[in-house]
């Protein structure tokens, strides 16, 4: 051995000597292996012992229960329900009041946010300041702190409902919430619909063609201005040929409780104030950085080309900005919706008040949290879909 | 301003009076142009009339330390219910008498905290010294060294409570956090998939429904006769949401490594333990320190969720007071006094990060 | 550095061990650990709740601390688990706590589904209405398209849906999860209605601002009896709890208080002898102390004045005994024999 070292070396230097736990990717395949073993036996050991657990204890188990009658009430829905409905028309219900306060308060925050984020950056000292302080104020206060602010406000400050404040003709605003007028349904309100419709519709068209005519002719077609009023005068038409129907439905005090009009919850009005003012606060700050990271430059020379203020902002500033902005705004977008479930504190029956309550009423706890999870990941999802369909689109083509 | 100019060697025209002092500033900052001007006109007029009577309501027409019947008859704010029951509100059941204990436990924490805001301390000193602390700080909560009577865990409620879960919320779910990072960025199929499921899932879901979890699903997941503490169970569900938002942070700061320093860590000979732990983490998290304490700011806001499971935290125990016939009634009071110590603990955290954003930014 | 790193491992590591504890038979893992871990409400005044200082008070609270005494002597062996509607029973099923006193309602399905047993009850309860006095309401059938304020997720919940169906009359719920606030929420007008157990509802009259503006409806919907529980499994320990009920009720009987106890043990009356375990018996039958009795009564008292106590005409919520008078006096507490 000792008398020719090299050959020994030489023959010892082959890639099938080394042993597996030296081969990156052979001890890749093993690490992995234990990997899923160990969050395999993990998932099967917590599996066994609920199971054991159920049954010892004689809990019963499945979605079984969704089929039950429900046997509460819920203050608030969108669709028709009664006690008398199933557990599972009750989580629809508190799944659509979770859908509708984000949806609301999306459309809010991103107005509040963009206002305050301009606002911002106002050369107007205080106003900029007034912004800066409100961004701090609220991004500083828990959210569910802020939620039993406003609530208490609600209930504690607004009159009863026979001493409503009556600001304008239909209008009440009490502690049963904010309850106004609003046009008795009528035949038309379905074609007025529909007409809206169509003209968002020949609105798109138009400014597709509008596009292209200008990109082959260089002629500028004013696709936005005539779609505005296609959307406002389609359905003014087919309001004027269904003969003007103008009855309203006005709330009247009966009893208790207004009837007729459509009412606003405190509950509602203060979870939507809550989120809305602080999501906004994060919106805002978000809205400032995508404003300042369009270049001065980038400004000064569409300007310098001739382009009017209107086609600086909606050519040059927007498209930039708003690749900065979209990303962080989404996920503004979720924090809000699962901000929303803090709807519970307040009493808003949300999807996740709802599962509660059936939890309670069934006992059934692992299927209803189960059933919170899936419906936010579900949420949660969709909005990533869309991000990264948006980012693909958004993504600069690099010449 | 209207000193004669040192040297009059030259003639020196002085700006127009519009243009410096009060009035210029007033001029370029409030009305220089008409909707400027018209946009201060009316904010200044919604101030007038929003701050007088709540000005009125807050320190003019109220009381600051009196019984509660002495407040059913006044107009303004009835402070008094903070002074009144502080003991609850801030120590929660730490038993009456030793309640001196959480409190130097705070200040310990607030001392360590000052002490380690300065990067200079940045040393492996600072570990010692925060262990050290931590060490002492349980003893003081639990007891049972020195004399000191035992508290148990149950009886931690309050302000503590509110921070326990906070710093071990962080403390706990950095780690965690850096390895999911690690693992989502890792070339096996297996894991990168594992880490990237359990990071979408977590954050995904609302904080509430893994508190829920923590509370009403975890104790049947154990065997029988198995069981945990309610609070470390609302402490380990923080844990495993904290931990998922770290990952994304540190997933940012391993992306932003240039690929050159893979490179020469892997033509150095280094395996990838030695990478990661010796070039690429000091590096990486070097530059998420900021978006960290952000997380960590969103954990503290996210403690008062608790409420929600009945853990006595802060805002439970506030709450628990208003309940009491005595002081119901005065909620607007006890969540403003909340609200300003939010304020204050959120504001001097997120006023560092930036401080330290800027002070990073600079020395790259 | 390694040296470090073991430490914090074994630090958290231990830490984690001191949350998890074992136990074995109920009876054992309690007389093991020292204390009775016991799920109250947290928010319920005079039934359960802490004080200022952070002591619990209440009827709930001192139904658990009569077992302590008797188990362990000592009435303050408790570690209270303050537990929402939600978590009560779970908390119950996976051995958090060895006892729930937090003013559930005993029925059919929570004693076989949830897989508990309920003991004697402790307070007879029946769902009522609170109305303010100025909608000159007299009777609950008038209620129609009022704004009800209920506890979520509560048989009360149930309850009053079915009463408005059965009754025909459209109602707007508001469901808050915490009672004082849903008081708060009623005072300032939020709902027309509270409806709760009678027992909560005179609470909440009690704290109104102006209690005589309020009027409790004279229906009662439902029959709520409010009794501790324990989970299926342990007889011993079920038997425990429930006479630990029964004692007190028995004391009142035979008139024995917190005060006279002493005095009472001079007695030649074989029943009280026997009941306060001068003749011994009862205590080992249990396989507990033979002054278990005698350990309830004088360090929490007989069940009259543990009422009188909490909710009693005298205090904030002003209670009469009303079904919660002993047998004897047309109330509905029965204690059997303790012989």
């Amino acid at each position: 051995m000792t008398s020719k070292p090299s050959i020994v070396a030489d023959t010892e230097y082959q890639p099938s000597a080394v042993p597996f736990w030296r081969d990156p990717d052979k001890r890749a395949i093993v690490f992995q292996v234990v990997a899923l073993l160990l969050v395999a036996f993990v998932s099967y050991y917590l599996f066994s012992n609920t199971q054991a657990n159920l049954e010892r204890q004689s809990i019963a188990t499945g979605f079984g229960f969704l089929g039950k009658e429900a046997g509460f009430e819920i203050g608030e829905s969108l669709i028709a329900y009664s006690a008398a409905d199933r557990y599972v028309d009750a989580l629809l219900v508190g799944a659509l009041n979770t859908i509708k306060v984000s949806f609301i308060g999306i459309v809010f925050t991103i107005v509040l946010g963009t206002l305050v984020g301009i606002a911002r950056l106002s050369s107007n000292w205080l106003v900029a300041k007034l912004a800066g302080s409100y961004i701090e104020l609220m991004q500083n206060i828990p959210v569910l702190l802020q939620l039993f602010f406003w609530y208490a406000i609600f209930y504690e400050s607004f009159p009863s409902p026979r001493q409503a404040l009556n600001p304008f003709a239909g209008v009440f605003l009490c502690n049963r919430g904010l309850i106004f007028a609003v046009p008795e349904t009528h035949a038309a309100h379905a074609t007025m619909g529909w007409a809206f419709a169509a003209a968002l519709v020949i609105g798109w068209g138009l400014h597709r063609w509008g596009n292209r005519r200008q990109a082959r002719t260089g002629q500028i077609f004013p696709s936005i201005r005539v779609s505005m009023a296609l959307c406002i005068f389609l359905p003014f038409l087919v309001w004027v040929f269904a003969g003007t129907p103008t009855a309203m439905d006005v709330p009247e005090l009966q009893g208790f409780n207004f009837k007729g009009g459509v009412t606003v919850s405190p509950e509602f009005s203060a979870l939507l104030l809550g989120l809305v003012f602080y999501t906004a606060a994060f919106v805002a700050e978000i809205v400032r950085a995508g404003i300042q990271s369009v270049g001065r430059g980038q400004v000064e020379a569409a300007m310098a080309i001739g382009l009017l203020p209107g086609q600086v902002l909606h050519l040059v500033i927007l498209p930039q900005a708003l690749r900065v902005i979209i990303p962080p705004l989404t996920s503004q977008m979720l924090n809000l919706t699962k901000n929303s479930s803090l709807a519970i504190a307040i009493g808003y029956a949300d999807f996740v008040a709802v599962t509660n309550t059936t939890i309670n009423q069934t006992g059934q706890a692992i299927e209803g949290v189960a059933l919170i999870m899936l419906v936010y990941l579900f949420f949660s999802l969709s909005m990533s879909l869309f991000m990264n369909w948006y980012n693909k689109k958004m993504a600069l083509v690099e010449r | 301003m209207n000193a004669p100019p040192k040297k009059p060697s030259r003639e020196f025209l002085k700006p127009p009076v519009t243009e410096v002092g009060v009035l210029g500033w007033l001029h370029s900052n409030l009305f220089n142009t008409w909707y400027n001007s018209l946009l201060t006109v009316v904010v200044l007029l919604m101030l007038w009339q929003l701050v007088p009577p709540l000005f009125g309501w807050a320190f003019v027409d109220s009381v600051w330390n009196s019984p509660a019947e002495a407040c059913r008859d006044i107009e303004g704010a009835c402070w008094s219910v903070i002074p009144q029951n502080i003991s609850f509100i801030v120590f929660g059941f730490f038993p009456d008498g030793h309640q001196w204990r959480p409190g130097i436990a705070m200040l310990l924490l607030l001392g360590l905290v000052i002490f380690s805001k300065d990067s200079r301390h940045w040393k492996k000193s600072l570990a010692v010294y925060w262990l050290v602390g931590l060490v002492t700080m349980g003893i003081l909560m639990y007891g049972g060294l020195f004399g000191l009577l035992v508290v148990d865990t149950d009886q931690w409620s309050g302000l503590p409570l509110t921070f326990m879960l906070a710093l071990f919320g962080m403390v706990a779910g950095y780690p965690l956090g850096v390895l999911l990072a690690l693992g989502r960025r890792s070339r096996m199929p297996a894991i990168k998939t594992l880490c990237v499921v359990y990071i979408e899932m977590i954050r995904g879901v609302p904080l509430i429904s893994l508190l829920f979890m923590s509370s009403v699903m975890f104790p049947l997941f154990l065997p029988e006769g198995v069981t945990f503490d309610k609070v470390l169970r609302a402490q380990v569900a923080i844990i495993l949401f904290t931990a998922a938002y770290i990952a994304e942070v540190v997933r940012g700061g391993l992306q932003a490594m240039p690929r050159g320093q893979f490179e020469a860590a892997e033509s150095l000979g280094l395996n990838y333990n030695q990478t990661m732990r010796l070039i690429i983490l000091p590096q990486a998290l070097k530059i998420v320190i900021p978006p960290s304490l952000g997380i960590l700011l969103s954990t503290f806001k996210d403690t008062s969720l608790v409420v929600i499971i009945a853990l006595y935290d802060v805002l439970k125990t506030t709450k628990v007071t208003l309940s009491n016939p005595k002081w119901t009634g005065f909620s607007t009071e006890a969540y403003i006094f909340l609200a300003v110590f939010y304020f204050i603990c959120c504001y001097a955290m997120s006023n560092y990060s930036r401080k330290l954003e800027k002070a990073l930014h600079t020395g790259r | 550095m390694k040296l470090n790193r073991v430490t914090a491992l074994v630090a958290i590591l231990s830490l984690l061990a001191a949350g998890i504890a074992f136990a074995g038979k109920d009876l054992d893992a309690v007389k093991k650990k020292g204390f009775i871990q016991a799920g109250v409400n947290g928010g319920v005044f005079g039934f359960g709740m802490p004080d200022e200082k952070g002591v619990w008070k209440g009827l709930d609270v001192d139904t658990a601390r009569a077992v302590a005494a008797a188990v362990f002597g000592d009435a303050s062996k408790i570690k209270y688990v303050p537990l929402t509607a939600q978590q009560r029973f779970t908390a119950l099923q996976s051995g958090e706590i060895d006892l729930l006193t937090r003013n559930a309602t005993r029925t059919l399905s929570r004693d076989t589904q949830l897989g508990l047993n309920f003991v004697t009850v402790n307070y007879y309860d029946g769902q009522g209405f609170l109305v303010p006095k100025k909608l000159g309401i007299t009777s609950a059938k008038e209620l129609g398209g009022a704004t009800v304020c209920v506890l979520p997720g509560t048989t009360t919940e149930q309850n009053a849906a079915d009463f408005f169906r059965t009754n025909k009359m459209d109602w707007k719920p508001v469901v808050i999860e915490s009672t004082s606030e849903l008081a708060k929420t009623f005072f300032a007008g939020r709902c027309d209605v509270l409806t709760s157990d009678a027992s909560q509802l005179a609470g909440t009259r009690a704290i109104a601002p102006n209690p005589k503006d309020y009027v409790i409806l004279p229906e009662i919907i439902s029959k709520e009896p409010l009794a501790p529980a324990v989970r299926h499994g342990d007889d011993q320990w079920r038997d425990i709890v429930d006479f630990s009920v029964l004692a007190m009720i028995n004391a009142e009987e035979l008139g024995i208080t917190s005060e006279n106890v002493d005095e009472m043990l001079k007695s030649s009356d074989p029943t009280v002898q026997r009941f306060l375990g001068v003749i011994e018996g009862n205590g080992s039958a249990l396989g507990l102390d033979e002054k278990w009795a005698y350990n309830i009564i004088k360090q929490v008292g007989n069940y009259g004045e543990v009422f009188e106590r909490n909710v009693g005409v005298n205090t904030t919520l002003g209670l009469e005994r009303g079904l919660n008078a002993l047998w004897t006096n047309g109330g509905l507490m029965y204690s059997p024999p303790f012989k």
